[in-house]
């Protein structure tokens, strides 16, 4: 079976980086409240996560922890989470309003309804981006080298 | 209960749900779209005649949250945008089916359905660029749906074209809130109407409404910003393409300069610097009237003919906008400023209803026989009459001819722009009227009437889900020339009252 | 002053890029260029002379208020660069069917409708 993916250097240490890049995109979106950052800059960090599996390890190994089926039904549940969690404010009078308890300044669990959307926002934009660089992927290595040698202006 | 969130709640939750559910149920995106449209389309209709409301979304007050207004303008367009997406929706059950990727082609529409709703019920401006991206997004996605080679660059041009106008309207946007500081509409209408307005309009102001006049101009296919649409409207597929050419270039387009410039910045004789916005809308309308129509006499494929007519009838609409604005700008009788503003209206909602029905017909022939090019069709009548006849009702109904509605907007128009004081504009405006008489008499002459030939001959009747929303449209077509007394006081009076009165906007949205 | 006159350098840079190269992907890099450029400009509207951050920490002091940055600009530009990176995806992808239908990069071979 032809080697896929990058030399075994790469491979080692990307084994050993990709979980700490999860847990500090996981670490971004969760504070999103407190510190800078939020949804989608720690949404964008974990679907780093992710790509650089999918380019260091080859298409298939990428596939095999997370499928293309898997990732659109992440994505889609984490935009329908979003939307029901805007829904149920109509119960606090008002579309979209903060109805969860909003707890002590500065702790974690504080902020109401922000915390939720973080975290859906998040799960949705790693998801999304993974599943588009996986299909932009799909360029076959023939086109690849017209593309460095075309000599246009 | 107020039912503003709604119309951009629903779309969007189902342009979620879509393609989650077509994983397991396969038929999933067209119950769900189709359903979803009517609810919307009932919600649409309801809503006329209901008096101007206002929403605060999650219970924040404006200026500091985003609110959500309704007023006449607002249902105005919602009943167009919402009604013909219905009915385009009907129309791409049967014709989609040769397509594949169908859930993500409805996801698509229902997010386009989302940017359109949206954008019209926003107060906020930066929502309203939001929306408008978000509409814009789905609709460069949706202009190349079947792959092919020149739907391809069509939608390549458009989405290059596009974008450039969202980054124009977006550096505008900056520039207002550098100098007003806020961003709800209503808001910085009062603070460039006390304090930047005195005397004359802050260079920085008029600079941004340059600006917006550029980027909304491009979304409304006014020329010299037209280059992209006579190449993706006839690329998209028709059902796309008829809400492109029906919707989605007023709402965008049109409806978005109308509530910029005239309940935004505000045209009064106070401030001298709104004359030139006038002036350079209604310069911009007479040369797409002009374009529109000559280049569109020599077109031999029948869907960008309807392309270029688009083009024209838009500057009709921008015309009697214009006029009214620039009479509103001098100090003119505020008679005539709304006669011209309700011309405007009123060929718009007649143009939604006509266009759509024409690009719908298109593909109905397209289905049918499998060619858009006129030189092969012809005697269309015999072989499939319900196409053909409302095809003609529209065709007549677009070129101005009595007692259908085209003919009515169109004289107000011209007469409005006779008694503002502008007697060239109007006779050019009348001249290119019967151009575009020729030119449809031409698509008559080649495609439907006259001996059956080409691909003409193995046509049948498309089946019934394709041909009811073209009977529709064409009673909607006769039925707002006969009814117009029902039609201009319940749907366009209060939307040209809403244009007139910029200081009823303030009073909606800021309580 | 010059700080608007050089993100206006900027803008005209992108434009230039945008209508000047044949390559398309270099037309979608000016496209990028320009976005970017006026994300820039709103970030600068909201800049103070000795601004600090807008971020609230439990032990400042309440006169470290009045030298915040204006953080709503911030914001937009969160949202924009959303927007942006949709586009982009959306082009690319698009620049890559071209390819497959087309065979060249060179917009002057893919034209052929006439606009």
């Amino acid at each position: 079976m032809k080697p896929t993916g990058m030399t075994l250097i790469v491979k080692t240490i990307t084994d050993f980086v990709v979980g700490f890049i999860v847990v500090f995109g996981a670490y971004i979106v969760l504070y999103g409240h407190i510190t800078p950052g939020g949804g989608f800059a720690g949404g964008v960090i974990v679907a780093c996560a992710f790509i650089l599996v999918m380019l260091a390890q080859g298409r298939d190994v990428a596939y095999a922890r997370l499928s293309h089926r898997t990732a659109s039904i992440l994505d889609s549940v984490g935009a329908l989470t979003f939307l029901i969690i805007a829904w149920a404010g109509v119960w606090g009078g008002y579309f979209f309003m903060n109805i969860l308890v909003k707890g002590t300044p500065f702790r974690l669990l504080s902020s109401g309804t922000i915390l939720a959307n973080n975290i859906a926002i998040g799960l949705k934009v790693s998801t999304s981006l993974f599943l588009v660089f996986s299909a932009l992927a799909v360029f076959r290595k023939r086109s690849f080298r017209a593309f460095l040698e075309d000599d246009l202006s | 209960m107020n039912l503003l969130p709604y119309y951009v709640a629903i779309p969007m939750g189902l342009a979620f749900l879509i393609p989650l559910l077509s994983k397991w149920y396969k038929g999933s995106g067209e119950v769900l779209a189709t359903g979803g449209m009517a609810v919307l389309a009932a919600m649409a209709l309801g809503s006329i005649g209901s008096p101007s409301t206002s929403y605060y979304m999650g219970g924040w007050v404006p200026p500091v949250g985003i609110a959500l207004m309704s007023d006449g303008l607002t249902v105005l367009l919602l009943v167009a945008v919402n009604v013909v997406g219905f009915l385009c929706i009907l129309f791409s059950l049967k014709y989609m089916r040769s397509y594949t990727g169908l859930d993500k082609y409805y996801a698509l529409f229902m997010l386009m359905i989302t940017g359109m709703n949206g954008l019209v019920v926003t107060s906020d401006i930066f929502n309203m660029f939001v929306f408008l991206e978000i509409a814009s997004i789905a609709s460069y996605a949706l202009v190349p749906f079947g792959i092919e080679a020149d739907e391809l660059e069509a939608g390549f041009k458009y989405l290059i074209l596009g974008s450039v106008a969202s980054t124009m309207v977006l550096f505008a946007i900056g520039t207002v809130y550098a100098v007003t500081g806020s961003l709800n509409m209503a808001d910085i209408s009062r603070e460039i109407a006390t304090k930047h307005a005195t005397g004359d309009l802050n260079p920085a102001l008029l600079l941004s409404a340059a600006f917006f006049l550029m980027g909304f101009g491009l979304k409304a296919a006014l020329v010299p910003f037209h280059a992209w649409l006579p190449d993706a409207h006839p690329a998209a597929p028709a059902p796309v393409s008829a809400m492109l050419s029906g919707v989605v270039i007023k709402s965008l387009g049109v409806y978005a300069i109308c509530r910029v410039f005239f309940n935004m910045f505000g045209f009064s004789p106070s401030v001298p610097s709104t004359v030139i916005i006038a002036n350079s809308i209604i310069a911009f309308a007479l040369a797409s009237i002009v374009v529109g129509g000559l280049l569109a006499i020599g077109q031999w494929d029948y869907k960008r003919l309807l392309a270029y007519s688009s083009i024209g009838q838009v500057g009709y609409i921008m015309l009697g906008i214009g006029v009214g604005a620039r009479v509103m700008a001098t100090g003119g009788p505020a008679p005539v400023a709304a006669l011209a503003i309700l011309g405007g209206l009123f060929h718009l909602i007649n143009h939604t209803a006509f266009k759509s029905l024409l690009f719908l017909s298109s593909g109905a022939i397209q289905y049918a026989t499998g060619t858009r090019d006129m030189k092969r069709l012809g005697g269309l009548k015999m072989r499939m009459p319900m196409s053909a006849t409302t095809t003609t009702l529209g065709a007549l109904s677009i070129a101005g001819v009595p007692p259908f509605s085209g003919f009515w907007s169109k004289l107000i128009i011209i007469v409005a722009t006779f008694k503002a004081g502008h007697p060239a504009i109007a006779s050019v405006a009348m001249g290119m009227a019967f151009v575009t008489l020729a030119y449809y008499v031409k698509v008559q002459r080649e495609i439907i009437f006259g001996a059956v030939r080409g691909a003409v001959e193995k046509a049948k009747e498309v089946p019934a889900v394709m041909y009811v929303p073209l009977i529709l449209l064409a009673i909607v077509c006769v039925g707002f020339g006969l009814l117009y007394p029902v039609v201009g006081s319940r749907l366009l009076e209060p939307a040209r009252d809403a244009l007139m009165d910029g200081a009823a906007y303030i009073k909606v949205v800021l309580g | 002053m010059t700080v608007y006159f050089l993100c206006a350098v900027l803008i005209t840079m992108g434009l230039y890029c945008l209508v000047a190269k044949k390559h398309i992907v270099k037309k979608v890099l000016g496209l990028c260029i320009m976005d970017y450029a006026v994300n820039l400009y709103f970030i600068i509207i909201g800049y103070k002379r000795g601004g600090i951050a807008p971020i609230i920490d439990p032990k400042m002091r309440p006169e470290a208020l009045e030298r915040f940055v204006d953080p709503l600009p911030q914001a937009l530009v969160l949202t924009s660069i959303v927007i942006g990176l949709g586009v982009l995806s959306l082009m690319v992808s698009m620049c890559i069917r071209i390819y497959e239908k087309h065979g060249t990069f060179d917009m002057s071979q893919i034209s052929k409708l006439r606009g």
